[in-house]
């Protein structure tokens, strides 16, 4: 009967862990549902980059106030995760403390009492974010596209790391052979007074409960990552790798577009040639993006990285003069519908059903894509390198390429630049005028 | 005054150092022309052997692309590579940074490649190698603020360049909130130029010139053509135009060089 709370730790350890790598492989089958694009090269670049951008918060901090708090969270989630190790191995071995005998008093002393400042800088950090979030009137986080879930799941992400750090604290309060030791505690040692009129056997319940639901609490809360904008903990680390390294400026030029580009500009090129044997039934492939599969992965790697921060959403000329087009909202969107069509192949075993929506128009309308003025702003201002502007391009070439639906006024400057290789209505034989005109 | 074309060179047997790609805005566009002009002041001052394009020049297509029609970008990109690489042209610089970014950043892969500078970074050359300097009396002490041009800016990292000739001109520079990377974007680009604005609650181009204001700027410098008419009629809204002009510094350098 003894072994009853390892087994059970075993079994909760197994699930938690299990139905995570569950959904990482949903994830990363979505994520493939995007286009094939090249980001294999330049290996030491980009390595660097995840380095000083993810690993090394260097985005974050163009923003001081939030950019501090958030590196105070983000150093004091990974080092008190160093405590998630001891854990488990105690959960795992009905041991307590493991560390201690093993690092000896000094040292295990000293990361302890790390852990518990951060865990109480974490706390301040954490209810000041909620606090950004909740009355500080913050133009970004008050957005259209921040009413009702995503909202709650900001807060709720709050919830969680409040109830997991005070858990920690109270857990080491009420430890009564820590607290005697004296050693780690520079914070759960004003706590413990509080728990000063309990018996042992309620201190030692409250210090086992405090435990459990600490790790249970890290578990549920490592599988609620996926349901989350949470998951950039993990995504800001391969999206910052396989982020487009080209000046911004450099959009991609369409290979579908070369060759036939190519083959109209050829004198040789013969037009009523036979379509080569077999080619008849191939389905030409689609200028631009009405749907998320036709973005490339990375764009979808960037949707599910994306937290929702809203920094690019704050920068966005667009936004700001009170255009319906918000760039974190073409990320979420692109989120959504590949959720959607995620959840689409699960329902029909491993197939795509044409469910009649797609992400033009039923989730992002031509009105946003065309407010756009392709400024980079919102590339620029993403602490993780997400690319919104790429998405925008890419559906705006649908919506020019594939229905002809762009704007009178953009119709008429191109049909100016095929006839008069110039936007406006000028003759190209005036096009040295300016030259005698002073 | 005398633009050489590259026609008329090819016939002499001429190649010059360097092409002028003028674009289709400082052909054009009457704010443009007049960059366009008071550029090739300064390449005559600083005796650069020059040629443009003339009617042999076409749309880069950069408006095509920022709107979505891929094709007619490529159509235009391969039309012109045809043109540039059959006058073996190595060299491009050109005062309009949608032209600059899409030559430098757009056409390499499509079988155009040369080395192409904006003004600011051909004029900072020139400077460099002994063959221009620029007077640093005529705007002495005039307050002036720079517009970055996206494309310049953020697209391609140039931001020194501007800065660098503003520096020359003696002016007292003081930029504005947003500015270098974090620059608002004067509401021209991404072919918005070319169309109505979707509805919202004000104008991109008086939000940015409301931004230049802050500075109490005399002078509102830019380095796009389309920047500056942008600029020009934030100004013209906001009822400053006694007060702010709006030029491109290749124009403020003529200036100040008596050209």
């Amino acid at each position: 009967m003894q072994y009853i709370p390892n087994i059970l730790f075993a079994i909760a350890l197994a699930a938690g862990i299990g139905f995570f790598a569950m959904n990482i492989r949903k994830l990363s089958r979505n994520i493939n549902l995007g286009k094939d694009v090249d980001r294999k090269d330049r290996k030491s670049e980009r390595f660097k980059n995840m380095m000083m951008i993810a690993l090394g918060q260097s985005k974050m901090v163009k923003r001081p106030l939030s950019g501090f708090l958030h590196v105070v969270v983000y150093v004091g989630f990974i080092i008190i995760n160093l405590e998630v190790l001891e854990i488990i191995i105690d959960g795992l071995f009905g041991t307590h403390r493991i560390f201690q005998g093993v690092l000896g008093d000094t040292f295990y002393g000293f990361l302890i009492a790390t852990f518990e400042i951060l865990a109480v800088l974490v706390l301040v950090a954490v209810i000041l974010f909620w606090t950004r979030r909740n009355v500080a009137d913050i133009k970004r986080f008050l957005s259209n596209e921040m009413k009702g879930w995503p909202k709650k799941d900001g807060n709720l992400i709050l919830y969680f790391e409040i109830v997991l750090m005070s858990l920690f604290l109270t857990m080491n309060a009420t430890d009564v052979p820590f607290q005697q030791a004296g050693i780690g505690n520079p914070i759960s040692q004003f706590i413990a007074p509080l728990f000063d009129s309990f018996s042992p056997e309620a201190l030692h319940t409250i210090e086992r409960t405090a435990w459990w639901i600490h790790i249970l609490g890290i578990l549920v809360f490592l599988n609620y990552l996926y349901y989350s904008k949470h998951l950039h903990i993990l995504l800001a680390f391969p999206n910052t790798y396989f982020a487009n390294l080209n000046p911004k400026g450099q959009f991609n030029n369409l290979d579908s577009v070369t060759q036939e580009v190519k083959l109209m500009m050829d004198p040789s090129a013969d037009p009523y040639a036979a379509p080569v044997e077999g080619a008849e039934n191939e389905v030409p492939e689609k200028f631009g993006a009405s749907d998320v599969t036709d973005l490339n992965w990375v764009q979808l790697l960037n949707a599910y990285t994306c937290t929702e921060c809203g920094r690019c959403t704050s920068s966005c000329p667009a936004n700001l003069t009170g255009k319906k087009l918000s760039p974190r909202k073409i990320m979420m969107d692109t989120r959504d519908r590949l959720e959607e069509v995620g959840r689409n192949i699960d329902t029909n075993k491993g197939e795509f059903k044409d469910d009649g929506k797609q992400l033009l128009n039923d989730y992002i309308t031509p009105e946003e894509l065309w407010a756009c003025t392709s400024c980079n702003a919102c590339v620029e201002e993403c602490p993780v390198n997400i690319d919104p502007l790429s998405i925008i391009m890419d559906m705006r070439r649908y919506l020019v390429m594939e229905q002809s639906a762009a704007p009178q006024e953009l119709n008429m400057m191109m049909t100016n630049i095929e006839n008069n290789g110039a936007p406006w209505q000028y003759n190209q034989q005036d096009r040295l005028n300016w030259v005698n005109e002073d | 005054m005398n633009v050489p074309v590259m026609a008329d060179m090819m016939a002499q047997g001429k190649q010059p150092e360097i092409l002028f790609w003028v674009g289709a805005a400082g052909s054009y566009d009457d704010k443009a022309k007049k960059i366009s002009r008071a550029f090739v002041k300064i390449l005559h001052q600083a005796k650069v052997d020059f040629a443009v394009l003339g009617t042999e020049e076409s749309s880069t297509g950069d408006a095509a692309k920022r709107a979505g029609n891929e094709f007619l970008f490529q159509m235009q990109a391969m039309m012109n590579i045809e043109v540039l690489n059959a006058y073996e042209v190595k060299k491009i610089v050109t005062c309009d940074p949608h032209s600059f970014n899409t030559l430098k950043n757009e056409y390499p892969s499509l079988g155009g490649k040369y080395e192409v500078y904006h003004h600011t970074q051909f004029i900072q050359n020139l400077i460099a190698e002994g063959r221009l300097e620029i007077n640093n009396t005529t705007f002495k002490g005039k307050r002036l603020t720079f517009h970055d041009p996206c494309y310049l800016g953020r697209a391609n990292d140039v931001y020194e360049s501007p800065r660098d000739l503003i520096k020359r001109l003696g002016v007292n520079l003081t930029e504005m909130k947003r500015h270098k990377s974090t620059a608002l974007c004067c509401g021209a680009g991404g072919a918005q130029m070319f169309k109505d604005a979707e509805a919202g609650d004000k104008e991109v181009n008086v939000l940015r010139t409301e931004d230049a204001i802050e500075t109490k700027p005399q002078i509102i410098a830019t380095g796009c053509p389309y920047c500056k008419t942008m600029m020009t009629d934030g100004v013209t809204f906001k009822e400053k135009n006694d007060q702010i002009v709006v030029k491109d510094i290749v124009e403020l350098i003529a200036e100040a060089n008596q050209l």
